[in-house]
């Protein structure tokens, strides 16, 4: 069984960290049980059931240090990891930017609530009964379906040699499908993630994906160019990951988005519409997220962006030493506020735009403006006079998320969405989004 | 490495923890050698043969065993120190197997007899629960058995061997030549892999293989502060299939030009030099026009656009719709195959899949499945004529063997289709770069990698890159940025009316290629020639924030 209690874990942390002979030590211990299926052209194509436990040992010399890392847990394996960390720490030169390790907080840490039984407990006949469900849908709509459904449950602990340890454990289920039809001119998708599989419901889930599959077909050419958008949390989101690195060490070096021109950081500038205010909260019911770090922060709620001001950058030890301020530990989750405008609403008020349901290859081409490129997919569909006429041509675009949340028009209620390249989930509003730039036009479906 | 041997090595390494620091740098042999301790042979095959045993006992009518140990070092530094060095190991066993007609998969960290009893047990377990949804049963290609045999990468010095002060004094050089010449931030990083691979199958085939990989890189970042601009270079280097040879600079393997290029061997203080000259010269490099051009790509830039737009829609799962909920589906349809007649690009285009060049990273003995290192046509004088496939999927494509495109990237992975090495063969006429350039009139001669990014199908596609110099009326006269060029995939390549020779032939390549559900990582190389691309689409991507 790879995940180990509280105290199972903390017994092993203290047995490996007998053998260190270092000035410091730190110790981290993970461990996951995963399912996952995948299926293709309506049937299975590949399964498992993976089980991993992972230690990492760094040790230090000073202001030397190395890291090691094994998956084997006897004695022997053990003291060979610690050794070897050694070794690499005796080995290293001395990192100016050391910091001695930290001692227990004076609160105990919190525990997070993202752990549900009935999620760890999926078994393969399970996984199987919920791809049966979205087949079903598909076979019935004379569709062919992709998907995957994957459940982990994971714990990850730490010790180090000043005494202070952490432990945390979770759950998530993952669930995506494409519906396709047999001509290849029609694709729809959607994705679900949980931490409780309870709430998973695949059929739903495919019906939606089959319907956007059945719409999008015979999608017509329009001119590319710059149009009001509604972007689906699933497309949004994807568009956003790309922006939530609120580092304040690559802002002040001059490298980030956040970089001030002329040197410095734009902590406290208004770099958005009112509307959007961002935060983190590891106790979000829909969201759980870890609770604490290894510099003994404990994570609480933290605006990062409030009414398109930059209300927070996160500060690692050593960059808030060297800047004189509070260390500030990076988002544990992201929530993005949203507003009361449902999807039809955004569309009825729409004179002229294009549903997005779905992004694809986002890529950065300047990190400076965070200028992003990549895809519409699976179901994008032209809007006039407040109605969607007609599914369009997925199109290419170049856009930075800066420059989109200066141009909000309205936002929906968040939900939680995965992201379809990190897996991450993340809560984000429908988002209706002015003067979108799109700049070709692609054949595929 | 024989057991004995490992233990005199753990006996320095613990010695090492207590002598004075440094001592051990001018040793020979670094303790870390220790990292190449391998469970006997003999071992691994009375172990494979049990989960083998059992899966055919429990039902499997074909099994295979992976028993594998994976190696990762990586020393990472920025300017003046040392970020990180870290020895990640991960031993483990993956057990797949075909029951009732289906495929099952389990994988466990401990690799001892009872266990490969319990992982063969859980694999014929999913295998069953899958064939319930069976539309078809699994259609496995032949594969004869090989016995006892064994494949090792042809490595001069094994990475993990040489000292890590060797590698961060290196690095910490590079990053003082960088901050000498004025740069504000330098990062580089030496990784090195070696991954230790048992393979086993019911069909007879007991392979051992030791496979090395070697990435190094540096990225360096000069900012205009009045501006608030910066602009970065990120090395010329490429992740290779080779030990830490590559990093020994050779003439012979330097390529020269505008600025120097790479071989099979990398002169990192060299082009660390090269890339702060370079960086001053985009800060000072006029934004481009909008519009179309004539492009030179060079290797160094070309082999990630043969990835995207060549490799990945040749994959013959995409083209059967495996990976339509990821990574996407293909347009090189199975009619346009069987067609015989689709033009992919011009007549000069010609590219070729294979699993044994050397220095690349798709070489291998065997792969994860058994089957021998091939090699074969994708696009024979622009018309595409063949696929990338593995055992389940040879039959349908006529194939009356798989080509040995099988990969999982570690134990406890499962193996599935993944690109080889997928070249573009040069030229066959003697040409020059220099005798490109010379036939150019309005011209962008692009190097390096940048941003990325094509549809699911593979058509329309958008690439940046390191470095662009303008070409005017045959001669290069300066530098531009703010460059990409966006195509139509089988328009762009067949606007391609020059290939330059094999004197100018390289490698170039993804270290960490993601696909499939879950995402595995996969590393390959691509071969070219400088080549030619007529009247390309090129915007301007410079915007403003704040």
């Amino acid at each position: 069984m790879a995940i180990l209690t509280r105290e199972d874990a903390k017994a092993l942390l203290e047995k490996v960290l007998k053998y260190s002979k270092a000035d410091e030590c730190e110790v981290g211990l993970n461990g996951s049980e995963s399912g996952n299926i995948r299926y293709a052209r309506n049937a299975v194509s590949t399964a498992g059931d993976i089980s991993t436990l992972g230690l990492s040992v760094t040790s230090y010399f000073g202001k030397r240090s190395g890291t090691a890392t094994i998956n084997e847990f006897d004695d022997a394996s053990l003291e060979k990891v610690v050794k070897r960390s050694e070794e690499l720490a005796q080995l290293s030169p001395e990192n100016p930017e050391y910091l001695p390790l930290m001692g227990p907080p004076a609160t105990p840490f919190k525990e997070s609530p993202g752990f549900i039984p009935a999620t760890a407990a999926m078994t393969s006949d399970q996984r199987a009964d919920f791809v049966g469900k979205s087949l079903g849908v598909t076979k019935a709509a004379k569709l062919e379906a992709a998907g995957y459904i994957e459940n982990t449950a994971g714990f990850g602990s730490y010790l180090n040699s000043k005494g202070l340890f952490g432990y945390t454990k979770s759950t998530d289920v993952i669930f995506s499908v494409t519906a396709r039809n047999a001509e290849g001119t029609g694709s729809g998708y959607a994705a679900r993630g949980f931490n409780d599989v309870r709430k998973l419901d695949t059929l739903s889930a495919t019906k939606i994906a089959a319907t956007k599959a059945n719409g999008s077909v015979d999608a017509r050419a329009i001119e590319p160019g710059k149009y009001t958008v509604i972007l689906e949390p699933v497309a949004g989101v994807y568009m956003l990951e790309n922006m939530f690195r609120f580092d304040a060490r690559s802002a002040d070096e001059g490298r980030s988005f956040l970089s001030k021109p002329g040197g410095g950081n734009r902590l406290g500038e208004k770099l958005m519409d009112e509307k959007v205010t961002i935060y983190s909260d590891p106790f979000n019911a829909d969201l759980p997220g870890n609770t604490w770090t290894r510099d003994a922060q404990h994570l609480e709620k933290t605006n990062w962006i409030e009414k398109g001001v930059i209300k927070n950058l996160s500060y690692s030890r050593f960059w808030a030493q060297k800047k004189g301020v509070e260390p500030v530990a990076g988002p544990p989750n992201i929530i993005m506020e949203g507003g009361n405008t449902s999807l039809e609403e955004m569309i009825r008020t729409t004179e002229r735009g294009i549903l997005v349901s779905r992004l694809w290859y986002i890529r950065m081409v300047d990190p400076q403006t965070l200028l992003l490129t990549g895809l519409t997919r699976d179901g994008t569909f032209y809007i006039e006079n407040g109605q969607i006429k007609f599914p369009i041509k997925n199109m290419r675009f170049n856009e930075s998320p800066v420059i989109m949340l200066n141009n909000i028009e309205a936002l929906g209620k968040p939900e939680r969405s995965i992201s379809v390249e990190s897996y991450r989930s993340y809560l984000v509003p429908p988002m209706k989004i002015r003067d979108f730039t799109f700049t070709s036009l692609s054949d595929a479906v | 490495m024989k057991r004995k041997d490992f233990l005199q090595l753990s006996a320095l390494g613990v010695g090492a923890a207590m002598i004075p620091k440094w001592a051990l740098a001018g040793n020979p042999i670094d303790p870390l050698v220790a990292l190449q301790e391998r469970m006997d042979v003999g071992m691994k095959k009375q172990l494979a043969d049990v989960a083998l045993n059992t899966a055919k006992s429990k039902g499997a009518s074909y099994a295979d065993v992976r028993i594998g140990r994976y190696l990762n070092q990586f020393v990472a530094t920025r300017e003046k120190q040392v970020q990180g060095v870290a020895n990640a190991e991960s031993f483990g066993v993956g057990i797949r197997v075909i029951a009732n007609g289906a495929w099952g998969f389990a994988a466990s960290n401990n690799v001892t007899k009872e266990e490969m009893v319990r992982t063969a047990e859980r694999a014929v377990a999913v295998a069953k629960a899958n064939a319930k949804l069976l539309t078809e049963p699994v259609r496995l290609a032949p594969q004869k058995g090989f016995g006892e045999v064994s494949w090792k990468t042809p490595i001069e010095q094994n990475a993990f061997a040489v000292p890590v002060k060797d590698k961060v004094d290196l690095l910490l050089k590079v990053n003082d030549i960088a901050m000498q010449a004025g740069a504000n931030f330098v990062n580089s990083v030496i990784f090195a892999v070696n991954e230790q691979k048992y393979f086993a199958s019911t069909d007879g085939s007991y392979i051992d293989q030791d496979i090395h990989r070697l990435n190094p890189s540096f990225g360096v970042t000069k900012i205009d502060r009045s501006s608030g601009k910066f602009e970065t270079r990120s090395s010329f280097s490429s992740p290779v299939g080779m030990g830490y040879e590559y990093l020994i600079p050779s003439a012979a393997e330097k390529v020269n030009g505008i600025v120097t290029r790479y071989k099979n061997r990398y002169d990192m203080l060299e082009d660390i030099k090269n890339a702060a000259a370079d960086v001053d010269q985009k800060l000072k490099a006029k934004s481009v026009e909008p519009g179309k051009y004539d492009l030179l790509l060079d290797p160094s830039h070309l082999w990630l656009t043969i990835h995207e737009s060549v490799a990945h829609p040749t994959e013959l799962d995409r083209v059967l719709g495996y990976e339509a909920n990821y990574a996407g589906t293909s347009f090189l349809t199975l009619d346009k195959w069987k067609s015989g007649n689709f033009h992919f690009g011009s007549k000069h285009v010609n590219v070729v899949a294979d699993r044994h060049q050397y220095g690349s990273l798709g070489s291998i003995g065997y792969d994860d499945e058994g089957v021998p290192a091939k090699e074969w046509d994708l696009i024979k004088d622009g018309v595409l004529v063949n696929y990338q496939a593995i055992r389940d999927q040879a039959h349908i494509i006529g194939l009356k063997e798989s080509q040995g495109c099988c990969y999982a990237q570690s134990w406890a992975d499962v193996q599935f289709q993944r690109m080889p090495n997928v070249s573009l063969r040069p030229g066959k006429d003697k040409l020059s770069v220099d005798d490109m350039i010379k036939n150019i009139e309005k011209g962008i001669y692009i190097m390096g990698n940048g941003s990325f990014s094509i549809d699911q199908q593979r058509y329309n596609f958008q690439f940046g890159g390191q470095t662009f110099y303008e070409i005017k009326n045959g001669q290069i006269v300066g530098m531009m940025k703010d460059v990409a060029y966006q195509a139509n995939n089988q328009e762009f390549w067949n606007s391609c009316n020059a290939i330059a020779d094999s004197r100018d032939y390289r490698l170039g390549g993804a270290f960490s290629d993601g696909k499939g559900q879950p995402t595995q990582l996969n590393a390959v190389s691509h071969g070219c020639s400088t080549t030619q691309f007529k009247g390309i689409n090129v915007i301007n991507t410079a915007r403003k924030i704040g």
